[in-house]
């Protein structure tokens, strides 16, 4: 028996039964990591030896009879967006190198209690902000596809290392498609949770109101198993849900007759690839012969929701990446100096490579008010890169006075009007099914050099955020190419039983999602 | 949509963030490009629309106001670049840039 072949419930079920060892099971995703990272870079961090220690706790204390938690022995890699305490947190970013969090994330500590084995933290665009993993300071991930490809993002490594069976689960964030597209571009299950689902304390904050952590695997049935442990109400996050957390797993097995799907006319606009189209035809068909009825339903605002987007999540974002100051944790510019990082760790720029006060050009450093001031500027300078300075400076200018009802109160108000869209349609069928991105994966660089087009890769996907509700996506083909397809489902709040009974019924009629890309056997 | 090389200098004021001179030109040009993207919503007519925030419209959220456990000092300040121990230590808050 191959750990790295066996489903996470299998795993779960193996080392229960005692036919699977937690530290067996954890060495077969360690050796693959070490197998085939180097060609992917799914992960920032794997920190081997604890794994294998917590492993083997798991392991003693199933042979002493004690009892053992829900996800006892599984391997799950956890995106480095969300905090560990005893692992670096660097959300890829420079300004971030080296961090250690004082705290683990509420998934992080519910799946440490569940006795899952954190293996490592994943790759991703810096600050969960990009689609194509490419924001990443620490360098793209390749998809396992294609590996001149880009495996989408921002949680690029975690559908990556799912893909390449190099950890049966893994956890990611999705603000505006970052679990959802990935999963479909790497040819993997992953589920964005309504808001507020899963607590966000600990993960740290992109655009807060649109924020939501979720698990990704190789199906929906994994995926229904590691949301009963990370969903429920924890009083450390306000936002987080206190309705009770459902036995999804045991809510998979009926049957979808009588369900209704929609179908939105406006996901076929021009700029759908025709394979993608054609997976998608035939992803309707088979929810048809399970006995699903497909309904055309209108979304008269979603062509608005990624210009919506691109205001709403900017402008939290240039509120919630203020505290990078230099002051608290990340790197420092030292004023007349270069960046100084946290003691012992992390980056340090060549001294004069910082930032040059050129007269008369740049934004000078000795413009700045004081020295404090100038450290805030310089550092936060020298930390981001690129894409997130652009988003802060997009956020700061439409957050500024004179702009602020033309763009962001203006962005709130059609996001009223795109969650409205999506009230109405939910009183007419029970999921909404379409595409989750208009093309299958894209060459590594062939958007880079155009914010613009890369926002437009989250067209299919940033309107759930904006209302707030829950969406799944899973494989439902390949391209001629040998690339997946991805199907996306999006539910009213807290339909996650319905999201994922649907896929999972899906995933019985069909079997794409067990294909595995070849140069990761 | 076309930005002002100046008005966007002044955001990178706003924001904190030092941009070299080819940054500035380039945040410039892309700045434009994204504004005029998004400006898009602009004609709708949302006269009669209440903005919307967030997707939970709850309000308050309260706690008993009992004191829980907290990060300690030493926690607070175990990520930070500069510190005594007991607080962050930054440069000069008042006082002209580089006289530190």
């Amino acid at each position: 028996m191959q750990p790295a072949e066996l489903s996470a419930t299998e795993i779960v079920a193996a080392v229960r039964q005692g036919d699977l060892t937690a530290v067996r099971c954890t060495e077969a995703f360690l050796d693959r990591i070490a197998r085939l990272d180097g060609s992917i870079n799914a992960f920032l961090h794997v920190d081997r030896e604890a794994a294998l220690a917590t492993a083997a706790r798991i392991d003693e204390r199933r042979r002493a009879g004690k009892p053992i938690g829900p996800l006892a022995g599984l391997p799950v890699a956890v995106k480095d967006a969300l905090c560990t305490a005893d692992q670096p947190t660097t959300c890829a970013s420079k300004m971030l190198a080296g961090f250690r969090p004082p705290y683990d994330a509420d998934t992080v500590a519910r799946l440490r209690a569940a006795d899952a084995v954190i293996v490592g933290k994943t790759n991703m665009d810096e600050f969960a902000m990009g689609g194509s993993n490419e924001n990443s300071a620490f360098g793209p991930v390749h998809n396992p596809w294609d590996l001149a490809r880009a495996p989408g993002g921002s949680s690029g490594g975690s559908a990556a290392c799912v893909a390449a069976d190099m950890a049966p689960v893994a956890i990611g964030s999705d603000t505006g498609g970052s679990i959802r597209q990935p999963a479909g571009l790497c040819g993997i299950t992953g589920l964005k949770p309504t808001y507020g689902r899963v607590s966000r304390r600990g993960l740290v904050a992109f655009a807060s109101s649109l924020d939501q952590i979720g698990p990704m695997a190789r199906s929906a049935a994994d995926c229904a198993l590691v949301l009963e442990t990370i969903a429920g109400h924890d009083p450390g996050d306000s936002t987080s849900l206190a309705a009770d957390v459902p036995h999804y797993t045991e809510l998979l097995d009926q049957p979808l007759a009588g369900l209704r799907i929609g179908r939105v006319p406006e996901h076929y606009a021009a700029g759908l690839d025709p394979e993608v189209r054609a997976g998608v035809d035939e992803a309707f068909a088979v929810f048809r012969t399970a006995g699903a009825t497909i309904v055309d339903v209108e979304l008269p605002h979603a062509k608005y929701g990624v210009p919506t987007y691109y205001l709403v999540a900017p402008c939290e974002a240039s509120s919630n990446l203020a505290r990078y100051d230099g002051a608290h944790y990340g790197v420092r510019a030292e004023p007349g100096k270069g960046v100084r990082a946290e003691p012992g760790k992390g980056v340090r720029a060549e001294p004069g490579k910082g930032v040059r006060a050129e007269p008369g050009k740049g934004v000078r450093a000795d413009e700045f008010a004081s020295p404090l001031v100038e450290m805030y500027c310089r550092s936060r300078g020298e930390g981001f890169g690129p894409e997130v300075k652009r988003r802060i400076m997009l956020g700061t200018y439409a957050l500024s006075a004179g702009y602020y009802d033309a763009y962001y109160a203006k962005a709130l108000k059609v996001r009223r009007l795109i969650r409205q869209d999506y009230l109405e349609a939910f009183e007419r069928v029970d999921l909404i099914g379409g595409p989750v991105s208009a093309t299958p994966a894209f060459r590594l660089g062939e958007k880079t050099g155009d914010p613009l087009a890369m926002y437009l890769v989250d067209l299919y996907t940033v309107a759930t955020n904006l209302a707030g509700v829950g969406g799944i996506s899973f494989p439902c083909g390949f391209t001629k190419g040998g690339l997946p397809i991805g199907f996306q489902l999006q539910g009213p709040a807290l339909a996650e039983p319905t999201l994922l009974r649907a896929a999972d019924r899906f995933q019985r009629l069909t079997d794409w999602h067990t294909r595995r890309p070849k140069a990761c056997a | 949509m076309t930005l002002a090389r100046q008005d966007v200098a002044k955001v990178a004021k706003l924001a904190r963030l030092a941009l070299s001179t080819e940054e500035l030109d380039r945040m410039t040009a892309e700045l434009s490009q994204i504004v005029g993207f998004v400006a898009q919503l602009e004609p709708l007519d949302t006269a009669a629309v209440a903005p919307l925030a967030h997707p939970l419209e709850t309000q308050n959220v309260f706690r008993d106001d009992v004191p829980a456990p907290s990060l300690t000092t030493a926690q607070a300040l175990q990520a930070a670049p500069r510190h005594d121990g007991e607080c962050f230590l930054v440069p000069a808050v008042l006082g002209e840039s580089g006289a530190a």
